[in-house]
């Protein structure tokens, strides 16, 4: 299965939930479930039991939806709550894909590409 | 999804979405407006006159290390004449505020100005760090805000400024609206969106980034590439401002001009005479020399308490009242030194203001 490799950053305090490490290399499936009920158990080994069948799933490109999931799941150390909020990041955390506010992209519906950039900034945190 | 471009300069890629306007801008045309919107908030305000000296009140976070680098640039571009200095507090919160420390001793040299540590160790004989140590996280942030308050002003004097700028923005003034409106403080909601204060005889305080939004902040400091320190207090925080803060912030993800729209609504507000009417009348603290709207000030109430071990006495009344009852303060108190104000300096009376219109 085709995987993507993405450089995720974190800072302004974000890093405490991720290990206290501000850039961390991920990878991710190139092709992801349309439905998000499935990410849990996404890319599952053929054999395990109840996992769908690849070929009757409809899928789509990997986007910034399932990125924060498979964040959130798999990378996150930490106090989720203070990540995540009702499916998007937490109102006051910034995004940026390679450089650019992903509020021009789309936000979770912004597609991701090999070696892209991502960046998460709070805002919530001193003054 | 192919690029977008800049809707001001219409040729390079968009990197930021506006807030306040909901503009697709590029990096260039974002430094440009930023600036911009803050060198018209400070002329629209007639905030300096050329000569002034200005501390620039810096803790090492995000707001106050763009503050000090906007400060900079616009004072070379516009020649504002101003004479721009550091002033820092440390709280003596070990982890927290002398990490931050290290943050503006890297900007002094990177901006070239020179910075002044007070500290409330040499102030008031007590850090932070001890204070908790004696009363618990409970109430210390109102022993930090009332003596970081009154360590500016004195760092201030010390330094012979006319004047502090603080990076408070658009978003804490917001919360402020917020939080005064909740609290029924209408008297303080009457005042708490001025950009610039100046009680009776205290150096003269203002906000260049009152309009400036959090977000435009924090991707300007991104973009620019600043160097700032972004933890949070280890001390409890204040939990009634955090409820705020997450209100406003839901607001502003459903709707990016509610802050610009709160503060227009608390500048607004007309506040009756009657409630301006029952402030009382400001003097100067027999003990400290600073100004007060009582006897004693908050700070000398605050530190009397901590000297005699009923810390309480400056958080609430009752606890102040059976303070008084144990009897007058001890001959050997630690006080805080006496505040003099400095002199006046030299002043023309040409405001700086925005020649180009």
């Amino acid at each position: 299965m085709a995987t993507i490799t993405l450089s995720v950053n974190f800072s302004g305090g974000l890093e405490t939930l991720f290990a206290n490490r501000t850039a961390h290399t991920v990878s991710i499936p190139a092709r992801v479930p349309v439905d998000a009920a499935l990410w849990d158990t996404w890319p599952a080994a053929p054999e395990s039991a109840g996992a769908p069948d690849a070929d009757a799933v409809t899928m789509k490109p990997a986007d910034m939806a399932y990125l924060l999931h498979h964040l959130r799941t798999r990378v996150l150390t930490a106090r989720p709550e203070l990540f995540l909020e009702h499916g998007t990041v937490r109102p006051g955390i910034l995004a940026l894909i390679n450089d650019a506010d992903w509020e021009l992209e789309g936000e979770g519906a912004a597609l991701l590409h090999d070696e892209d950039e991502v960046v998460f900034i709070s805002t919530l945190h001193g003054g | 999804m192919p690029p977008k471009t800049c809707a001001l300069c219409s040729s390079a890629r968009a990197i930021l979405k506006r807030p306040k306007t909901g503009q697709q801008i590029c990096k260039d045309c974002f430094f440009y407006v930023f600036e911009t919107e803050v060198h018209n908030t400070i002329t629209e305000a007639q905030l300096f006159k050329p000569g002034d000296r200005v501390a620039i009140g810096a803790s090492g976070g995000k707001d106050s290390t763009v503050l000090a680098h906007v400060m900079k640039t616009l004072n070379d571009r516009y020649n504002y004449g101003l004479e721009l200095l550091l002033l820092s507090i440390d709280e003596g919160i070990t982890g927290y505020r002398d990490d931050s420390l290290e943050t503006v001793k890297r900007n002094q040299e990177q901006y070239d100005m020179s910075l002044k540590i007070l500290s409330y160790d040499e102030l008031y004989g007590w850090t932070m760090d001890a204070i908790v140590a004696q009363i618990g996280k409970k109430n210390n942030c109102t022993f930090c805000g009332v003596f970081r308050r009154q360590a500016l002003d004195r760092g201030a004097a010390i330094l012979n400024v006319d004047h502090i700028v603080t990076g408070h923005n658009a978003d804490d003034i917001a919360e402020t609206v917020l939080m005064n409106i909740m609290r029924g403080d209408i008297a303080r909601l009457g005042r708490c969106t001025s950009i610039c204060t100046q009680g009776e005889d205290t150096i003269k305080r203002s906000k260049p980034f009152k309009y400036a939004y959090e977000k435009e902040i924090v991707m300007y400091a991104y973009f620019k590439k600043l160097d700032y320190f972004s933890t949070e207090c280890i001390y409890s925080p204040d939990a009634y401002r955090g409820h705020a803060r997450a209100f406003l912030k839901d607001l502003e993800a459903a709707r990016p001009s509610a802050i610009i729209d709160i503060i227009h609504s608390g500048e607004a507000f007309e506040i009756k005479e009657v409630v301006k009417a029952t402030q009382k009348i400001q003097q100067t603290c027999k003990r400290c020399g600073y100004m007060s709207s009582n006897e004693l000030c908050k700070a000398c109430t605050l530190l009397e308490g901590l000297e005699r071990g009923m810390a309480n006495a400056g958080v609430t009344d009752r606890a102040r009242k059976k303070m008084d009852a144990e009897g007058p303060a001890p001959e050997n108190l630690r006080i805080i030194p006496f505040f003099q104000q400095p002199a006046a300096p030299h002043r023309t009376d040409i405001s700086i203001a925005d020649t180009s219109t």
